[in-house]
C-alpha cells in the first residue's frame, strides 16, 4: 500500500491505496462517491470522466496514486458551478437523459467543452463528445442541452462585457 | 477488467528512471500519461512487477527551439500540441495531427513520447515525426544518445529503447522555407486508431519532400518514389496513383484489394492537400 494526498473536490484527504487501483474505483469505493460511473474500464466509453487539475480525465485511465497532490473534481464537487448549474438545467429541458448511466460523464465532457470553447455549434459539440458513449443513444438530446448551455452562457458573457464597457 | 498487482515507484530524476527501470529479474515498465498503459494494465495484457512514473521528470517537459531545430520534451502531451503550445514551424501539421488523437479527455494525458515509445503501428506520431524527419532522443544508464525516428522504431510495438532507456525528447529539424503538408486519416470512428494515416510534406516547390504511410504495415513506412513524384512537380492524377500503389505493394506486400485501394487513396489525398497549398 501506498500513502495518497490529494485535493478531492475542496478537501485536502489521505488515504493508504494499493498501486494498482484506478482513480475511478478510488473514488467510488473508497470514497464512496458514486457519480463516477464505471462502464468499460478501458477507456473507450467515457462515463467515468473527472477534472484532475481542471483538465478531463477519464479516471479508469490514471491510477490513483498517479494523482499524489494533485486536484481531482468529480460531479459531486460541482453542484455550485455556474456552468454546471446552466447546462444541468439544459440537461433536464432537452431531455439529455435516458437510463442516466453516461450523465456523469456527459455532464463533465460537456462542461470541459463549454470551458474550452464559446458558443460551441451542434457539429463542434458531436465532435468533442465522440469519446462519450451513450447506449441509449439518446444523443441529440445530449448534444442539444450543451449547444443551448453554451449559448446561454455565451449571451451571459456578451451581456456582462457590454455592461462592463459602459 | 482490474490491473494485476504491481509495484509503483516514482522517478524523481533521470538517473533514478533509469536506475529503476533497469532492476535485474523484474518486469519494468516506464508510465508517462498511461493512456495506452492503462488499458493494456487493466486487460492484463500488460503484466509488470514494477511500474516507473516518469510523468513528473521536468527534463522531459522541455520546450524549445535551436537555430535548426525544434526541441520537444517527451512529456508533451497531445493537448498541449492541439493547443498551440510548440513554436510552430510546421505550419500547423503537429497541432493539425495532435487534435485528431483519441478524444480530448485522452489527448489531455497522453504525450508524444509515450506514443513514439510504445510504437503502435497505427499510432499518429511515429509517422509524423518520421515525415518530418525527428531525431529521438534517449537516456539510458549508459549515457543519452540520438537516432533517427525511422531507425528507432523498428516494427509492431517494438523499438530501439533497452529495458533502462527512456526518451527524453525529440529535435524535429527546422524548415527553411513555409512547410507545405498534407494529412489524411481513415478511421471508422473518430478517435479510434485508424486503419490507414498518410503524411505529405514538401519544403518549398521543386525542393525536398516526404511522404509517410501508417497503420498499413508493421511501422510507418517512407513512400520514396512518391515523394520524388511531388518534387518534380507530378499533377496526373493517374500517373501519381500508380507510383502511390507501387510504393505500397512493396512496403505493404500482402496487401488485399480493399486496403490497397485504402492506402492509395490516403495517400493521393495527402498528396493532394501539400499541391493545393
Amino acid at each position: 500500500m501506498k500513502s495518497l494526498t490529494l485535493e478531492l473536490n475542496g478537501s485536502k484527504i489521505t488515504y493508504e491505496v494499493e498501486p494498482r487501483e484506478t482513480l475511478a474505483d478510488f473514488l467510488r469505493e473508497r470514497c464512496r462517491l458514486t457519480a463516477t460511473h464505471l462502464g468499460c474500464e478501458h477507456g473507450v466509453c467515457g462515463a467515468c470522466t473527472v477534472a484532475v487539475d481542471g483538465q478531463a480525465t477519464r479516471s479508469c485511465l490514471r491510477l490513483a496514486i498517479m494523482c499524489d497532490g494533485r486536484s481531482v473534481r468529480t460531479l459531486e464537487g460541482l453542484e455550485d458551478d455556474p456552468t454546471m448549474e446552466v447546462l444541468r438545467r439544459h440537461f433536464h429541458q432537452s431531455h439529455a437523459l435516458q437510463c442516466g448511466f453516461c450523465t456523469p460523464g456527459m455532464l463533465m465532457m460537456g462542461r470541459d467543452i463549454l470551458l474550452r470553447m464559446a458558443n460551441p455549434d451542434a457539429v463542434t459539440v458531436r465532435d468533442q463528445l465522440s469519446g462519450q458513449i451513450c447506449r441509449c443513444t439518446g444523443y441529440s438530446g445530449i448534444v442539444k442541452a450543451i449547444v443551448a448551455a453554451g449559448r446561454e452562457l455565451g449571451e451571459a458573457d456578451t451581456s456582462r462585457s457590454e455592461s462592463s464597457a459602459q | 477488467m482490474k490491473a494485476a498487482a504491481f509495484d509503483y515507484a516514482v522517478a524523481k530524476t533521470v538517473a533514478e528512471a533509469n536506475a529503476l527501470l533497469g532492476s535485474n529479474g523484474a518486469t519494468t515498465a516506464a508510465i508517462a500519461g498511461g493512456q495506452s498503459l492503462l488499458p493494456m494494465l487493466n486487460l492484463r495484457v500488460a503484466l509488470p512487477d514494477l511500474l516507473v512514473d516518469i510523468g513528473r521528470l521536468e527534463e522531459l517537459k522541455e520546450i524549445g527551439a535551436t537555430p535548426t531545430s525544434i526541441r520537444i520534451g517527451a512529456l508533451t502531451t497531445h493537448a498541449a500540441i492541439e493547443d498551440g503550445k510548440l513554436p510552430d514551424d510546421f505550419g500547423g501539421l503537429m497541432q493539425k495531427v495532435a487534435s485528431k488523437i483519441s478524444y480530448r479527455a485522452v489527448r489531455n494525458h497522453g504525450t508524444i513520447g509515450g506514443s513514439v515509445a510504445l510504437a503502435d503501428p497505427a499510432a499518429d506520431w511515429p509517422g509524423c515525426l518520421l515525415a518530418l524527419g525527428a531525431q529521438v532522443r534517449i537516456a539510458g544508464r549508459k549515457g543519452t544518445r540520438s537516432q533517427p525516428i525511422g531507425e528507432f522504431v523498428r516494427g509492431q510495438y517494438s523499438t530501439s529503447l533497452a529495458a533502462d532507456e527512456i526518451i527524453l525528447g525529440f529535435d524535429v529539424p527546422r524548415p527553411k522555407a513555409a512547410l507545405r503538408w498534407g494529412f489524411f486519416k481513415v478511421a471508422r470512428k473518430s478517435g479510434a486508431f485508424a486503419n490507414s494515416i498518410a503524411f505529405a510534406v514538401s519544403h518549398s516547390r521543386g525542393g525536398p519532400a516526404s511522404v509517410v504511410l501508417a497503420a498499413a504495415a508493421d511501422r510507418p513506412c517512407l513512400l520514396s518514389s512518391v515523394a520524388e513524384r511531388i518534387k518534380a512537380g507530378e499533377e496526373s492524377e493517374h500517373a501519381l496513383r500508380s507510383v502511390i500503389a507501387k510504393d505500397v505493394a512493396e512496403h505493404v506486400p500482402q496487401n488485399d484489394a480493399y486496403l490497397m485501394r485504402l492506402h492509395t487513396s490516403t495517400v493521393l489525398r495527402a498528396v493532394r492537400e501539400v499541391q493545393a497549398k
